[in-house]
């Protein structure tokens, strides 16, 4: 996030109202690793070349984060919620693998030792194909990761070029096939909608991707944030808009191709092999589950409260070497509000959501349902059957759905 | 001349004295007539004057015309450095119609482009005389006011009336004020008027106490009365503007007189606009509005009115274009109202085969029957320009079904051109092409010249086959079809995607005659939303959910008000006129 959200002053102790009795929910880890070697040009996300991070040491971030780390259960269990082992971990950034192995272990571990992790728990780290080996996978591995998820973007060269992604594509095929055959599920992540990119570049992503054999693809479309090099680019004319069309006809054909190798959608943007293999940890946030986020700028989600960190690791490393709660700002989320999201993050999931749930919120009228069958925007057979299910065009139009349904 | 009298001290004095509205300010315009008393010594007596500030533009005739009726004399100012104005010749009629004892004089003589020989000629051939005979002043550095205000002292006649006989008093304007209510402003033809008095309207019979009787000078200031021949104001704690009515007179309850002054000729509004309130509970607030502006406008009528497209709202019709702009931004201004006024239009007379006549002031009550003709108002146009613009003009008006009249010389390089022509094509962004054409320099006064039968057709605009009432127009037959085109393709650019295809169609009758599709949308979702985004997320629903209560729905089109704004207004630069004074 280049920006982070308008909320309240959080607190210094980090204490957390109870909003909301969330004793019910299961509990997620997010790990945020806010370094990159070069910047890519589209990228808007919280992360710094060695250059922009001033005195601030990349060597010395495990400790920070394993500080964090004692922190968090300190404010969790004096706010009086009971601290849950983890169900999930997600390494992500940046380019968590920056870390030395070693120091994901340490960070990994300082988890375990703190909350206990549950048996089977997912956890993933992100990868730059060009920044890991058999050695370095061989060692997460062996200390509990199960999951690697790639940052492949593209197979074609001029498409990465504008992209500014700098990994050589043969690695991607390489480190898939290493983490597959040291036990781990993959999972590469796409972008579609680049300037210059035709439908047929895209066919060709889509198909070297399937080609990899792994478990899982996510497929975003390109979105030019503002304050990244492309924005500027696109304001100068120097690079085309993207076009929304030609957006919507590269997810239709990710849909027809992901399908017929095998995969099914289970959320807006993520295709998976099977049920076990989608991506427990981001089910986590969209069935607001509870979270904490560690490091610059990552998010919580703890018993109806969200906050978030400060964004800049100096001013993360300062609070935390402080004794103080590394978050910047919160938001109480209340009952009305809870209820909207969960419409707004439900829907974009394959199994959808009940009806009967949905009315007794006083959302989706039966006048509002009816017009969105009719619109071909929710699956009309499984409404009858009491859910409400988006079909593929209504995937494309689901933020339209999503107010319909909360008479917006 | 404020400062000159002492009246205004230095100190206070800024240009633009009495143009009160921060509207009149911004564009260097007056829109409204403004009285002030000012003192005066010649030769050992002290006289005073009564001056009112009248504007200039050909939509405020009527309020000129009201001040000259209450006057002797007139000030008739030309800028130096602009020479006459059509305009200028428009009110320079109304004061000799009035009888009244002209004082030509060229102002603003500082400016270094001012030309004061050469106009000065030109008055003078307009109005007889000696070119010596034009007085030339500067407002601003205050050269030759002095003479100005000796030469009214001398040549204006007194005024003439029977301080003894009942008393008369014209109203020639009123204005409601928040704190004090209604004040009227007067001219005592006959008699007086004291304080505490009660006075009667003589058209309404309505009688008031005068709890306050005064003149400006330019601020309010009481007095005991007023005496036959001043002017002043008068203020009686009314609420109801109704209660004193531009034109009445007033005289007293014990002494009453019997023969009512001769009123001032209601104004016929020329030009039509709905005006509907952005947000539909501001209708109430919208009513009020318009009848506190009646009330120091009286020739502002409306009548409430319903769009399918725009909610509820009234009818309005005004003197011309630059008075709707007034009357709408004024609304918008000093009643804090957010407005959509709809394309302006004139009054059609339009009889049915079946000999039915119907009069239409808003295209979307265009009868649908067969018509056997239809009757269109004209205007005879009066264009002064510097000679090389004839030619773009002749063009311009030839494309407006103007009939030219005559072409006549004032001097080397001043022409006047006469046409007549439809006013409505006037309404059509014709001053903005004049101007634009002539670089500024062509001025425009036109005057009802009757009615004359024209080719006319209505043009729908349809939104997935809903007419939008709001976009109807009466054009001329030729111009249907480049009317269709540029509405649905203006639509197109504004109307966000839907979901569904919309085709956007113009049609004469069941008659297609222009067409526009705006494409279905076909991808509405955040492709991220992970932990991070969900805060940003909800709150851009709320801002969408904001956006939706300015959406109209036209059938199931969702329209942004946005759009219906920015469709209404004609293109180019607002068509503000400035006064030559």
């Amino acid at each position: 996030m280049a920006q982070l959200p308008k909320g309240e002053t959080a607190p210094r102790d980090g204490l957390i109202p109870k909003v909301f009795d969330s004793s019910s929910n299961t509990f997620h880890v997010y790990v945020h690793v806010p370094y990159c070697l070069t910047r890519c040009g589209y990228c808007d996300f919280n992360t710094y070349t060695a250059s922009e991070l001033g005195n601030h040491s990349r060597d010395e971030y495990f400790q920070l984060v394993l500080r964090e780390i004692a922190f968090s259960k300190k404010v969790i269990t004096d706010s009086g919620i009971s601290a849950k082992p983890i169900s999930t971990v997600f390494f992500g950034g940046g380019t968590p693998t920056l870390l030395a192995a070693e120091q994901l272990v340490e960070i990994l571990e300082g988890l375990r030792n703190t909350f206990g992790i549950v048996e089977g728990a997912e956890i993933t780290t992100e990868a730059n194909p060009d920044s890991v080996s058999m050695e370095y996978l061989t060692i997460l591995r062996e200390a509990g990761f199960n999951r690697i998820s790639f940052g492949m973007q593209s197979a074609v060269d001029h498409v990465l070029k504008i992209l500014e992604r700098t990994h050589n594509p043969e690695n991607v095929a390489k480190n898939v096939a290493i983490a597959k055959s040291l036990g781990f599920q993959t999972s590469v992540d796409l972008i579609y909608g680049t300037p210059g990119e035709l439908i047929s570049d895209w066919k060709l992503s889509l198909d070297t991707a399937v080609d990899l054999g792994t478990d899982h693809i996510s497929a975003y479309s390109l979105i030019v944030e503002p304050g990244t090099k492309l924005h500027r680019q696109v304001l100068s004319g120097e690079l085309a808009a993207p076009d929304e069309d030609l957006h919507a006809e590269m997810y239709e054909l990710a849909e027809k191709t992901l399908t017929a190798s095998g995969f099914s959608n289970y959320e807006v943007s993520n295709w998976s092999k099977s049920y076990e293999t989608a991506s427990r940890h981001n089910i986590a946030y969209w069935k607001s589950q509870d979270w904490w986020g560690y490091g610059p700028g990552a998010h919580s989600h703890i018993s109806g409260v969200r906050f978030w960190n400060v964004k800049h690791p100096a001013a993360y490393a300062e609070r935390i070497l402080a004794g103080d709660s590394p978050a910047l700002e919160r938001e109480l989320v209340d009952e009305e509000n809870r209820m909207i999201e969960k419409v707004m993050l439900e829907l974009r999931l394959a199994e959808g959501m009940d009806l009967e749930w949905l009315k007794k919120q006083g959302f989706a009228s039966g006048h509002v349902i009816s017009e969105l069958i009719a619109e071909q925007l929710v699956d009309g057979v499984k409404a009858l059957q009491g859910r409400l299910v988006l079909t593929n065009r209504g995937r494309l139009l689901s933020d339209l759905v999503i107010r319909k349904v909360l008479n917006y | 001349m404020l400062q000159l009298t002492g009246v205004v001290d230095d100190r206070s004095m800024r240009a633009q004295y009495l143009d009160r509205m921060d509207i009149e300010r911004e564009r260097g315009i007056t829109i409204k007539s403004q009285a002030v008393r000012m003192p005066w010594e010649l030769a050992g007596t002290t006289y005073a004057l009564n001056m009112i500030d009248t504007p200039g533009h050909v939509d405020f005739t009527y309020e000129v015309s009201r001040s000259l009726a209450a006057c002797e004399g007139a000030v008739l100012l030309v800028d130096a450095a602009q020479g006459i104005e059509a305009q200028t010749l428009a009110n320079l009629y109304l004061a000799l119609e009035n009888d009244l004892h002209i004082i030509p004089v060229l102002n603003k003589i500082d400016l270094p482009a001012a030309q004061p020989d050469k106009y000065a000629e030109e008055l003078a051939n307009l109005i007889g005389g000696n070119p010596e005979d034009c007085l030339r002043v500067s407002g601003k550095t205050g050269v030759g006011v002095d003479q100005l205000l000796d030469r009214i002292v001398q040549t204006v006649p007194h005024p003439v009336g029977d301080p003894n006989a009942p008393a008369r008093a014209m109203i020639f304007d009123s204005v409601y004020d928040t704190y004090r209510g209604v004040v009227t402003y007067v001219r005592m033809v006959d008699g007086s008027l004291s304080a505490r008095e009660k006075i009667t309207m003589m058209s309404t019979k309505a009688v008031h106490e005068l709890l306050e009787i005064g003149v400006s000078s330019p601020e309010p200031e009481p007095t005991k009365g007023l005496a036959v021949g001043e002017v002043g104001y008068l203020i009686t704690g009314v609420k109801d503007v109704r209660q004193s009515k531009v034109g009445d007179t007033v005289t007293t309850v014990t002494k009453p007189a019997t023969q009512a002054l001769k009123g001032y000729s209601e104004p016929k509004p020329m030009v039509f606009s709905g005006i509907y309130p952005i947000d539909g509970s501001d209708y109430p607030n919208l009513r009020e509005a318009l009848d506190k502006l009646k009330l120091s406008d009286a020739s502002l009528v409306y009548e409430p009115e319903t769009s399918v497209a725009l909610g509820f709202g009234f009818r309005c019709g005004f003197l011309g274009l630059l008075h709707l702009e007034i009357i709408t931004e004024r609304l918008e201004r000093e009643f804090g109202l957010d407005l959509i006024a709809t394309a302006p239009s004139v009054v059609y007379e339009v009889t049915m085969e079946d000999k039915k006549e119907i009069t239409v002031t808003n295209p979307s009550e265009f009868p649908t029957g067969k018509v056997s003709k239809i009757l269109e108002p004209i205007v005879r146009a009066t264009i002064l320009t510097p000679k090389d613009y004839v030619g773009t003009i002749m063009e311009l008006c030839q494309a407006r079904r103007g009939v030219m009249l005559d072409m006549q010389y004032f001097g080397t390089d001043r022409v006047q051109l006469r046409y007549d022509m439809p006013l409505a094509e006037i309404v059509f962004d014709f001053f903005d092409n004049l101007k634009s054409r002539t670089q500024g320099y062509a001025s425009l006064d036109y005057e009802e010249n009757g009615l004359a039968q024209g080719d006319l057709v209505k043009v729908d605009i349809l939104l997935q086959g809903e007419q939008v009432d709001a976009f109807s127009a009466i054009v001329h037959r030729d111009k249907a079809y480049s009317y269709g085109v540029m509405m649905t393709g203006k639509l197109r650019e504004l109307i966000p995607r839907q979901q569904f295809e919309v085709p956007i169609q113009a049609a004469v009758g069941s008659r297609i005659i222009a067409r526009e599709t705006i494409r279905a949308m076909r991808k509405d979702v955040l492709a991220k939303c992970y932990g991070g985004d969900i805060s940003r997320k909800r709150k851009l629903l709320e801002k969408q959910k904001e956006g939706k209560k300015r959406m109209k729905m036209v059938g199931r089109v969702e329209v942004p008000q946005e759009a219906f704004i920015a469709a209404l207004s004609t293109d180019g630069e607002k068509k503000g006129e400035k006064k030559g004074k």
